[in-house]
């Protein structure tokens, strides 16, 4: 007899997102969001965060795998008091376009 | 102009939420608060014996309430012993409000005496958490904690308050509005619509309620749903007590060890109505061959719920008690007759098998001679393994919040606290806990705690020598090899409750044991009443770990 058999994880596509999350500016608020990715075994393969302008919010760039979990990992970061919206983009999205030239 | 404390301005703030009582155990870094508390006279606190004890007394008063219970520790050890309590808080959604002392300010990351990052240890297991900077920021946080705990899906909030945040002197001008429930997301009436057609439509619908229902206080609508449209109801463990078990559209748990006629009706279904439930792996089985010819609507106050496990033909993302109060009226009224007659003919044919049932030496003729000396008035809280599973099965829970039990997270250690927890929320009622000898010894040291309070909790000790569900998968599923799982040596829990100065009967140690079982049910206050049952009893039926809810054994393991 098996033990615990959960449905096979689905394979990985190729076709990236980006995510344009926007935070509220205060401590703990990265661990919140990147924490969400790790414990549900999700890759974020690129990040970048600065303050907006009047300081209080701050805006978030993720780069990921659009495979079938990213809906509900969108609904789960959603409902992070912190976050304050979520909008996906496409890949070629020109912020890690150009910010490609500081990773070669 | 006021000016306080911190500490001063925390229990003022938890005063002004209404809080009445808290349950903790203070230590150096929340001594502050412990101090003004004092000073102010104006709550009870209950002081457990573990951290642990006193998250789930914390727990017991919000599921027996709805209510937000606060829970208090210090820093280091103090903290991490509360998570296990904040993590099941989390996985059932219950309102709940942890407070924890931390270093000071400028200790922070220095590796201090007692300090550990209980901010970061929380967040995976916290609706939100708050490490506090400065005494004003209390005035905002403290009514935040106790309006995100009672919010949409409910569940845990943590603030940790460095020792210098609460001497710190604040001053302001006006007092914080408490933090209150915010009203549910806009209401979508033509997915309403669409869902009353699909009900109108269906011919083989079956209603699905899990423990949303109950927290929505939504159990009454959903039980005239149901007997508006004729359909017949599961319930998850979770939501058991939304609709009695003797009325005749219950249908009882489903899942695991839900009868074999449960399963059944729910894999025929053509329309699965889920209503404030998150389809998780105990109730469903294996997701992809759940509820086949279904279609499912699903209604959830949490939108990432809604296709989550399975993708529904219709979700509706809604607080369930105003989807339910909209549903209603669109709903026609039918007799259904076909469908409840052959429903009633699965219930005939694979009907919930209870050996011994008036057998008072056995698990079912127990958990029954115990509902018999009970009324509906009674809570009905449990530990987690076999007894909670024949507790879920026997009992004839009647009204949502009579049934306190760990779901999500299974923590054997629940029982206990959360009884004593729930019999001083609600002083009135008597609160029976089933418990196993496993599960007891996790929390053992609340005796303490019940014997000092005196609460009315009735504590029922199924006594079997052994971690019984795992002594069951060890015999079903690996090869009857039982290790860890027996204990060799017998504890005497009649004399060890003495001890903790309660008053503990056993129930082999009379000719009459229905008599002693009433006798020591009727008394005033705790008592502690020692049952054996036998350790080869198993929990069945069962859906094997990983199979369909179809694909369930029966004692001697036979596959039906």
């Amino acid at each position: 007899m098996i033990e615990q058999v959960a449905e096979p994880l689905p394979i990985y596509g190729f076709e990236k997102r980006v995510l344009e999350l926007e935070v509220n500016n205060h401590p703990g608020v990265m661990s919140h969001i990147v924490g969400l990715f790790a414990r549900r075994a999700f890759n974020v393969e690129g990040i970048l965060c600065m303050p907006l302008p009047e300081g209080t919010v701050s805006r978030i760039w993720l780069l990921v795998y659009a495979d079938q979990r990213l809906e509900q990992l969108i609904r789960q970061l959603e409902k992070l008091i912190d976050v304050r919206s979520v909008r996906e983009h496409h890949a070629d999205h020109e912020v890690f376009v150009q910010a490609e030239r500081f990773f070669r | 102009m006021h000016t306080l404390t911190g500490a001063e301005l925390m229990v003022a703030l938890l005063e002004n939420q209404g809080v009445t009582h808290i349950a903790g155990i203070p230590g150096g870094a929340i001594l502050p608060f412990y101090d003004a508390l004092a000073r102010r006279g104006t709550i009870t606190h209950i002081l457990a014996r573990h951290e642990q004890g006193a998250g789930f007394i914390a727990q017991g008063m919000a599921r027996a309430t709805g209510q937000p219970a606060v829970c208090v520790a210090s820093s280091g050890p103090g903290a991490t012993n509360l998570l296990t309590a904040i993590a099941d808080a989390h996985l059932d959604s219950v309102p709940l409000v942890a407070i924890t002392g931390q270093v000071p300010l400028a200790m922070i990351g220095t590796d201090a005496f007692q300090e550990v990052d209980i901010y970061g240890m929380s967040i995976p297991v916290t609706k939100h958490n708050f490490l506090v900077r400065s005494a004003a920021e209390l005035l905002t946080v403290i009514p935040e904690a106790f309006r995100l705990a009672q919010s949409g899906r409910p569940g845990p909030v943590l603030i940790d308050v460095p020792k210098d945040v609460q001497l710190q002197q604040v001053s302001f001008a006006a007092w914080p509005e408490p933090g209150t429930r915010d009203t549910g997301p806009a209401l979508d009436l033509a997915a309403i619509a669409a869902a009353a057609e699909l009900i109108d439509a269906a011919e083989r619908p079956v209603l699905y309620l899990g423990g949303g229902v109950v927290a929505a206080g939504a159990a009454p609508l959903a039980r005239a749903l149901a007997e508006q449209a004729a359909i017949p109801t599961v319930m998850t463990l979770m939501g058991l007590g939304a609709m009695p078990s003797d009325h005749p559209l219950s249908l009882g748990m489903l899942g695991m060890h839900g009868a074999r006629f449960t399963n059944f009706a729910v894999q025929e279904s053509d329309l699965l109505l889920v209503v404030g439930a998150r389809l998780d792996d105990r109730a469903v089985g294996k997701a992809s061959a759940f509820a086949p010819h279904a279609r499912l609507i699903h209604i959830d106050i949490d939108r990432a719920e809604l296709g989550k496990i399975k993708t529904p033909f219709l979700a509706i993302h809604a607080d369930v008690k105003e989807a339910l109060a909209a549903l209603l009226p669109r709903v026609r009224p039918q007799m259904r007759k076909r469908w409840l007659a052959h429903v009633a003919a699965l219930k005939a044919r694979f009907p919930m098998a209870m050996p011994g049932r008036d057998d008072i030496a056995q698990h079912y003729g127990l958990i029954q001679a115990v509902a018999e000396q009970l009324d509906d008035s009674a809570v009905v809280v449990t530990d987690v393994g076999q007894h909670q599973m024949w507790v879920a099965q026997a009992y004839p829970l009647c009204r949502p919040r009579q049934w306190l039990t760990s779901g999500g997270l299974g923590t054997m250690g629940f029982g206990l606290p959360a009884a004593i927890g729930a019999a001083l929320a609600q002083p009135q009622r008597t609160v029976v806990l089933f418990t196993g000898d496993g599960s007891l010894q996790m929390n053992l040291q609340e005796l303490a705690t019940l014997a000092e309070w005196q609460a009315n909790v009735k504590v029922v000790l199924m006594d079997n020598h052994t971690l019984g569900l795992v002594y069951q998968q060890q015999n079903l599923f690996y090869g009857q090899r039982a290790i860890a799982s027996y204990y060799t040596h017998h504890v005497d829990f009649v004399t060890v409750a003495r001890g903790f100065g309660l008053p503990a009967f056993d129930l082999t140690q009379t000719a009459d044991p229905r008599r002693l079982l009433a006798e020591a049910l009727g008394r005033p206050g705790p008592v502690v009443i020692r049952c054996p049952i036998d350790a080869q009893a198993f929990v069945y039926p069962m859906v094997p770990p990983g199979a369909a809810n179809n694909e369930m054994i029966e004692a001697g393991g036979v596959v039906q």
